[in-house]
């Protein structure tokens, strides 16, 4: 779907981080599964030129029954720095929701949401839609520091348990998540499944401690776009290959964001 | 007045109006059906195919540059085997004509696909992309080289009788020396520019933005280089020209028209706006109506050079 969207808030919600809010359609929200993403054009001059990807943080009706959408974002370039400067009433060119989001299949038992940074933004939809189903969720949380540990509350408030880890210790344990997320696997017994989305490091050791477990993982990739709907072929990343010779290219924005981390060659990525 | 007319004829291809996609920028049609009516632009280019699938380049493929972006996908496709079992029965549902855009790593490869295509109703004409490296001459591009780019024509012309429009490289010294080369050697229309050889560099990483090092530069930034390589060729060669590079709206498409093109194709726009080739050929109506142009066909090589 292309859309004219306007912005109900584009608020900064920490020194690097901000959230905002806007109009959808019906049709949008019951197609926001919890994993797929929008490609946003902050403006129509030629630079920047391409829309820019942002997973769906929520899509849902509001207060008064209208339908809506909220991304979570970091500034870091020319279209974000444009995005934040966006008003209240702002009109954006919305093309979404696209790609394959987190399979939800996974067998009753415990749903262990690992992320950070923005990586926690397709983590809060699919939290949300776990907990409307009365699943047991947990967070691991982590980052650098403080500034990276997003919406917490709004985490919490759903009844997902919450861990904290940042490198410099200013919220949580001072360590990497994936020392909570291991200590927490080997001190339960309880059937888990793993949900991903955060830098690409953290992505690899999650994963590594997925399959030396036997834990069902999916995670949440990020690459450069262009189109968004699996025609540039500029967005892949290398699957695990069935021959060792032939590489095996994915479309992150159609064949995903949401893979098995089985599926990526992770040597390769 | 009535509404203008927008057809043009290019090299026996009968387009409704000259707005065409290029390949590489629109799938195989299907994947833009959603996001516009197909039966709104003259016709649409296929991703380039070849005999075998190709795997394509490691990531990153892609990065954006002002007003423009690098790729180097590396030719990634499916291979026309997959094409005819796969993307036949979509195109069998529209009535818009489908050019099929090829290459080959060999003279044979290209004449091979340009017999199989031929062979195909559903393809209404092909496309020879000749911006790739011989491998049987150490890798050197078949179109910055007169004499092979006229060799891949002429085996390609001995197997096909349908229009075969070849898409010209900008990465030469002399655009129209490449342009007569394929004129001679059986071109029916000539299809520029492909994208231009560029590179991207990450400061704090040191390094190339791209794993490939370098990338092919498309987009509104290549626009005045497309215009002037249309024009001098459209001067330069008999058959039909059609114009390529960074069109966004009618007003580009309608420049490179008067440059000497009979139709244009929208590569990089549609990445920003899905249905960009529909918008060109509605604006492109309304131009015509307020300028009371009456044929499109009119205005091309119109562009007034002498009577300053
Ligand atoms: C499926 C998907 C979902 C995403 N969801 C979110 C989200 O919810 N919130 C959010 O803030 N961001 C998200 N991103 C990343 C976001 O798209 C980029 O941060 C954005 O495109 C940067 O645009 P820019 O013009 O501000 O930066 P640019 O000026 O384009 O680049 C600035 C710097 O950021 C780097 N960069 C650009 N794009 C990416 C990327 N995709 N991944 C890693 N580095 C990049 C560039 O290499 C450069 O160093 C998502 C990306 C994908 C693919
Ligand atoms: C991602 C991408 C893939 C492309 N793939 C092909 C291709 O397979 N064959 C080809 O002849 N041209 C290919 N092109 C070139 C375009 O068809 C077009 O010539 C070029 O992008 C210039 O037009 P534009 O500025 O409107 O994009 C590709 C371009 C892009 C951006
Ligand atoms: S972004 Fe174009 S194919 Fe994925």
């Amino acid at each position: 779907m292309l859309t004219e969207s306007s912005l109900l808030f584009n608020t900064q919600i920490s020194p690097s981080y901000w959230h905002a809010r806007l109009c959808a359609s019906a049709a949008f929200v019951r197609e926001a599964a919890p994993g797929r993403f929008v490609m946003l054009r902050v403006n129509d001059t030629t630079d920047p030129l391409l829309r820019r990807p942002f997973a769906i943080f929520d899509a849902d009706d509001d207060a008064s029954g209208a339908p809506v959408f909220e991304i979570l974002y970091r500034v870091v370039g020319k279209a974000t720095t444009i995005l934040s400067a966006k008003k209240e009433g702002d009109v954006l060119d919305v093309l979404g929701p696209l790609g394959k989001g987190f399979d939800l299949g996974a067998p009753a038992g415990e749903h262990l949401l690992v992320g950070g940074g923005v990586g926690l933004a397709p983590l809060y939809a699919l939290a949300k839609k776990l907990r409307a189903a009365s699943s047991t969720v947990l967070l691991f949380a982590g980052g650098r520091r403080r500034d990276d540990i997003l919406c917490a509350e709004a985490f919490a408030s759903l009844g997902v348990e919450c861990h904290f880890a940042t490198e410099d210790g200013s919220i949580g344990e001072r360590a990497l998540v994936t020392e909570p997320l291991t200590r927490y696997l080997e001190s339960q017994g309880a059937k888990a499944a793993i949900y991903a989305c955060g830098p690409e490091g953290m992505l690899r050791a999650v994963a590594q401690i997925a399959a030396r477990r036997a834990i069902p993982c999916q995670v949440s990739l990020e690459s450069r776009m262009a189109c968004g709907v699996g025609v540039c072929l500029g967005c892949v990343v290398a699957g695990r290959r069935t021959a060792p010779q032939t590489p095996d290219f994915r479309c992150v924005c159609s064949e995903g964001p949401v893979f098995d981390a089985n599926e990526i060659d992770w040597e390769g990525a | 007045m009535s509404t203008p007319d927008l057809s043009v004829d290019l090299a026996g291809l009968r387009l409704r109006n000259p707005v065409m996609t290029a390949s590489g920028t629109f799938g195989y049609g299907a994947e833009f059906a959603e996001h516009m009516d197909l039966e709104s632009i003259g016709a649409f280019v296929t991703k380039g195919l070849s005999l075998k699938p190709r795997a394509g380049n490691p990531p990153p493929r892609i990065c954006e540059t002002p007003a423009g972006m690098l790729n180097a996908i590396g030719l990634q496709n499916i291979g026309i085997d997959a094409f005819v079992a796969r993307k036949l029965p979509f195109l069998r549902t529209v009535k818009t004509p489908c050019i099929a855009n090829f290459f080959g790593e060999t003279l044979e490869e290209y004449a091979e696909m340009a017999a199989r295509l031929d062979a195909i109703p559903e393809v209404a004409a092909l496309e020879v992309n000749i911006s790739c490296p011989n491998v049987k001459k150490g890798g050197i591009v078949f179109g910055v080289d007169p004499a092979s780019a006229s060799g891949v024509v002429s085996a390609c012309r001995a197997e096909t009788k349908k229009p075969l429009i070849v898409k010209l490289s900008p990465n030469v010294t002399d655009i129209v020396v490449m342009a007569r080369a394929c004129a001679d050697a059986g071109a029916d229309a000539l299809s520029l520019i492909n994208t231009l050889l560029g590179l991207a560099v990450d400061l704090a990483k040191r390094r190339p933005m791209l794993a490939n090092v370098t990338g092919g530069l498309s987009g509104p930034a290549v626009k005045p280089i497309a215009l002037r390589m249309v024009w001098q060729v459209a001067r330069a060669v008999e058959i039909p020209v059609v114009g390529i590079g960074g069109i966004t709206s009618a007003s580009d498409a309608l420049e490179f028209i008067l440059a000497g093109a009979t139709a244009v194709q929208v590569g990089t726009a549609n990445f920003v706006t899905p249905d960009a080739a529909q918008r060109v050929a509605r604006d492109m109506e309304s131009w015509l109506i307020d300028n009371g142009v009456d044929d499109v066909k009119s205005l091309i090589r119109g562009l007034r050079t002498e009577d300053r």
